[in-house]
């Protein structure tokens, strides 16, 4: 049961965003922290993640996802953080109680001096897509699959056919053929990959999978389960090209289609959501526009690495113990980062002027199209260049960032706001 | 040794559950059979969810009868059976003023069809109703008596209440034939077996046209399935609040935006004459024509918060109207055929059928008392269906005094649709138990929501796997050849 029913921080979710929060704000002085989860177990989506590339950030190691989550396991209870399993979030006021029911603690209500939402996200389906033809069973989205394989040791298919090139279809091909299932084709719609390269090579390239670029499915066949999919190529207006048509044989369909933040208990708790990310605006603390009120990793934008949604589950920790110790309070004067030429989105979408006396201020982002050359990753504030960043290639499957360095805050504290630009050098 | 029944009812359809329903109130036995593992998994399960109001039927048909008569019973059925049913009213929508004498044909239809409540609202009077309405909106005739439902939860209501008043549901069993005794039906042969009784009654829906052939009636009558196309919005972005209808074409009824009784927004159908009764795919064309007849009607339609697409198929029939006078040769039959003995026959009974479902069931027990059936009244008939409890539309007070009894309502495990462990097992064991994964979706409006099952298919396999003591590896979507998992993975050595 609960020791209490207010509590400095409480964090929702516990993935590695969420436990990184519940080890920051202990660590930056919360004495009462909460941690919610709706599974039986803490570390969220890392424990059906098997496969390794955990840690190569912030351990300079390659761990497995549940090896991983468990450095941060560990840490979180001899920290003494409190947690609630097999528990769901219902309701998350913008005054910060939180209606939680479970089927050991019952149905409780808590109150947080500071709130930070962590609910990771959840897969894009094949009604979102609209894929036509019939609705058999055997049409799974990956990650489902991934649990199903990796945590309840079932096979959810033996002739496989993947649409999206996201890294959890990548990493399934793999897993499956391990397996001894049969995994026939990878078809993405856009010309180029939605994942990792290193995800490509390994989980397709070794094991001789084909993928085929501008190619999507057109037709599900199959009355109980699958039977088949036909493929075609398009487009550049996505509209199939007649004649590229192919049937292909199967008993599943994997979706591996993009991944959109889970941000409904956001919404209910008044949380404004920026449309290219899909998550909240956040401040470089990761406040949100709720006074109190942090969120971090995958709830935010979408990230490629574990390691980087620790690293913001430290902030919007670190934050929210702050904001809940009467340090910190929501500060009006934000200078606003804005995304520029070639830019998705960028997060932080603000800058708190008070931060940039305290260190550096990493700003995440996502290109809409791929540039295959040296490229540079602008910072000017509509006039003048305040930082820059050479990369070798830039692609919408891979996160980039720019720092900026407190050498550069004196311009920054000048701006009105601040825009990211990516340019072929 | 084979029981012999009184009923047998073939087909667990919204009207073959009413009628079953409707004669377990009666001194009798009554059989109802489906070939599928669940009810309502025919054209029943996939339509507009919509009670009409009867301005829509050839004026004289039995199609207008059955539809104006059954909509009225929608009010006692839905507080008897304790399932979802409102009031709220249906617009047809007038485009431009090429479309507005449309309504005035409809407002003679619904005059001659003894349709209460029906008016002609003027363009602005629309917009003022329905502010996302298209600008070009010239009128529409407005429906009081339309009305939204579940047809699940009908359906599901409907035989369980059947079930509690002594009917026997068999699933999985599919008719053959009939076992005939000179020119009198005395059974039927299905792959379950014989089954004997001294009626049988035609609620086959799409394979209609094959029972009443088996038993030599009507060689000549065909159904014809015409498929319709959804597209089904998120339920947290509500974006239309009424039952919005276009003006009908000869296709049919026309693509509606419409809201459900569960409060997502939901557009089609379109109207595709196929011969494939199997076949409810949906098809990038259908789907190109259902967005452009919804976008007619309300312009700012987004398709960012489209959660699913599915189709259905209606139960088109042949039949001609049997009035002297009216040309119209897609009626509804409700019969006792001279030929053949012992046999109640039901086809073409497509859209309105769902409300006109208990309209067409008291029409059965006319007729069989026109044949000589005494049918007296059971003395313990008990006409109501208790509601089980639904987490996710309590008030969160509600759900404190649930979980305190019972903790498995605690557990929520569809997060969109917040339906939890206590629900699904409640189905499990109810009266027509759920077996499978869309039956317990129909039921608790599991895997509806944005994610569309894809966090609550494991678990769910699971609930099922432990409360029918089976092994995972037998659940299934909706019975035989629709398993979810092929095999464990490899065992790995330690």
């Amino acid at each position: 049961m609960l020791k209490k029913d207010t509590y400095d921080v409480v964090i929702i979710g516990s993935g590695p965003g969420g436990l990184a929060a519940a080890v920051a704000a202990k660590k930056e002085g919360a004495e009462d922290v909460l941690v919610i989860e709706r599974d039986t177990e803490l570390g969220g989506i890392l424990l059906q993640c098997i496969h390794n590339g955990f840690g190569a950030e912030i351990f300079n190691e390659d761990l497995p996802g549940p090896s991983y989550a468990q450095r941060y396991i560990d840490e979180t209870l001899e920290l003494g953080v409190e947690t609630l399993l097999d528990t769901i979030v219902l309701e998350v006021t913008p005054d910060r109680k939180i209606i939680a029911s479970s089927k050991l603690h019952g149905f409780v209500e808590i109150t947080a001096r500071a709130l930070v939402l962590a609910m990771g996200c959840r897969e894009r389906t094949r009604a979102m897509i609209q894929i036509p033809g019939m609705r058999p069973s055997g049409i799974y989205t990956a990650g489902t699959a991934q649990r199903f394989v990796n945590i309840e040791g079932k096979m959810p298919g033996e002739k496989v056919v993947i649409l999206g090139s996201g890294d959890i279809g990548l990493i399934m091909a793999r897993r499956l053929t391990f397996e001894g299932a049969k995994v026939e084709r990878v078809c993405e719609i856009l010309p180029y990959l939605s994942g990792l390269t290193r995800n490509y090579v390994q989980c397709l390239q070794d094991f001789d999978i084909p993928l085929q670029f501008r190619h999507t499915v057109k037709f599900i066949y199959g009355i109980d389960r699958v039977e088949a999919v036909e493929i075609a190529e398009v487009d550049d207006k996505w509209k199939y090209i007649p004649g590229s048509e192919e049937i292909i044989p199967c008993d599943t369909l994997l979706l591996s289609v993009g991944l959109i933040p889970e941000n409904e208990l956001s919404r209910q708790a008044g949380v404004l959501l920026d449309p290219s990310t899909g998550g909240p605006y956040v401040d470089e603390s990761r406040q949100t526009n709720v006074p109190g009120i942090f969120a971090a990793g995958n709830v935010v934008h979408v990230y490629d690495l574990a390691d980087w949604v620790t690293l913001a589950g430290y902030e919007a920790g670190k934050g929210a113990a702050k904001y809940a110790k009467a340090i910190r309070t929501r500060e009006s004067d934000h200078i606003p980062v804005i995304a520029g030429k070639n830019v998705h989105h960028v997060v932080p979408q603000t800058i708190n002027k008070r931060s940039l006396e305290d260190k550096e201020i990493e700003l995440q982002l996502r290109v809409l199209k791929p540039i295959e050359s040296r490229t540079i990753i602008e910072v000017h504030d509509g006039k003048n260049q305040i930082t820059r960043k050479l990369e070798r290639y830039v692609r919408p499957g891979e996160m980039n960032t720019v720092v900026l360095k407190p050498r550069h805050f004196a311009d920054v504290e000048k701006a009105s706001n601040i825009t990211v630009e990516v340019n072929p050098r | 040794m084979q029981r012999k029944y009184d009923y047998i009812v073939i087909g667990a359809g919204v009207v073959g559950c009413i009628i079953a329903r409707t004669l377990s109130r009666y001194e009798g036995s009554v059989l109802l059979i489906d070939k599928e593992a669940d009810v309502c998994m025919g054209s029943t399960a996939a339509n507009t969810a919509i009670v009409h109001a009867g301005y829509d039927p050839l004026p004289n048909t039995l199609k207008a009868r059955m539809n104006v008569k059954g909509n009225a019973m929608w009010d006692t059925l839905a507080g008897e059976l304790n399932f979802p049913f409102e009031r709220r009213g249906d617009f047809v929508v007038a485009v431009g003023d090429e479309e507005f004498p449309e309504l005035e044909t409809l407002m003679t239809f619904a005059k001659k069809n003894g349709v209460p409540g029906c008016h002609i609202l003027s363009g602005p009077e629309v917009r003022r109703r329905e502010k996302n309405i298209t600008p070009d909106v010239s009128g529409a005739l407005w429906a009081s008596t339309g009305g939204i439902t579940d047809p699940f939860a009908v359906t599901v209501a409907a035989a369980e209440n059947a079930v509690m008043n002594g009917a026997e549901v068999k699933l999985n069993t599919a008719f053959e034939e009939f076992i005939m005794d000179g020119d009198r039906i005395i059974g039927i042969k299905t792959n379950q077996g014989e089954f004997f009784s001294r009626w049988v009654v035609n609620c086959a829906g799409l394979y209609s046209d094959f029972v009443m052939h088996q038993a030599g009636v009507r060689p000549e009558f065909k159904i014809r399935p015409r498929k319709g196309e959804y597209f089904v919005f998120d339920r947290a972005d509500v974006q239309i609040d009424n039952v919005l209808f276009p003006v009908p074409t000869e296709k049919g009824k026309g693509i509606l935006v419409t809201t459900t009784i569960h409060g997502n927004t939901l557009l089609g159908p379109n109207a595709d004459i196929i011969d494939d009764k199997e076949n409810t795919s949906t098809t990038t064309s259908g789907m190109d024509e259902i967005w452009a007849g919804a976008k007619k009607l309300v312009p700012s339609l987004s398709k960012k918060y489209v959660i699913g697409t599915f189709a259905g198929l209606r139960p088109m029939g042949n039949a001609p109207c049997k009035t002297p006078g009216v040309d119209y040769n897609k009626d509804y039959i409700i019969e006792i055929p001279e030929e053949v003995r012992g046999f109640v026959n039901l086809g073409g009974i497509e859209s309105p059928g769902l409300a006109s479902s208990p309209a067409i069931a008291q029409e059965v027990v006319d007729l069989l008392k026109d044949a000589g059936e005494e049918l007296k009244v059971k003395k313990d008939w008990d006409p109501i269906r208790p509601a089980r409890p639904r987490f996710r539309e309590m008030s969160q007070k509600d759900r404190k005094l649930l979980v305190d009894m019972d903790p498995s309502y605690g557990r929520v495990i569809c997060r969109c649709e917040n339906v939890t462990e206590g629900e699904i097992i409640a189905e499990i064991h109810s009266p027509i138990p759920a077996t499978t994964y869309d039956a317990i979706k129909r039921r608790t409006w599991l895997g509806t929501g944005r994610c569309q099952g894809g966090f609550d298919t494991p678990r769910v396999v699971e609930i099922l796997s432990r409360e029918l003591g089976v092994s995972p590896l037998e659940i299934t979507k909706r019975g035989k050849g629709s398993k979810f998992l092929f095999r464990p993975t490899k065992k790995v050595e330690n």
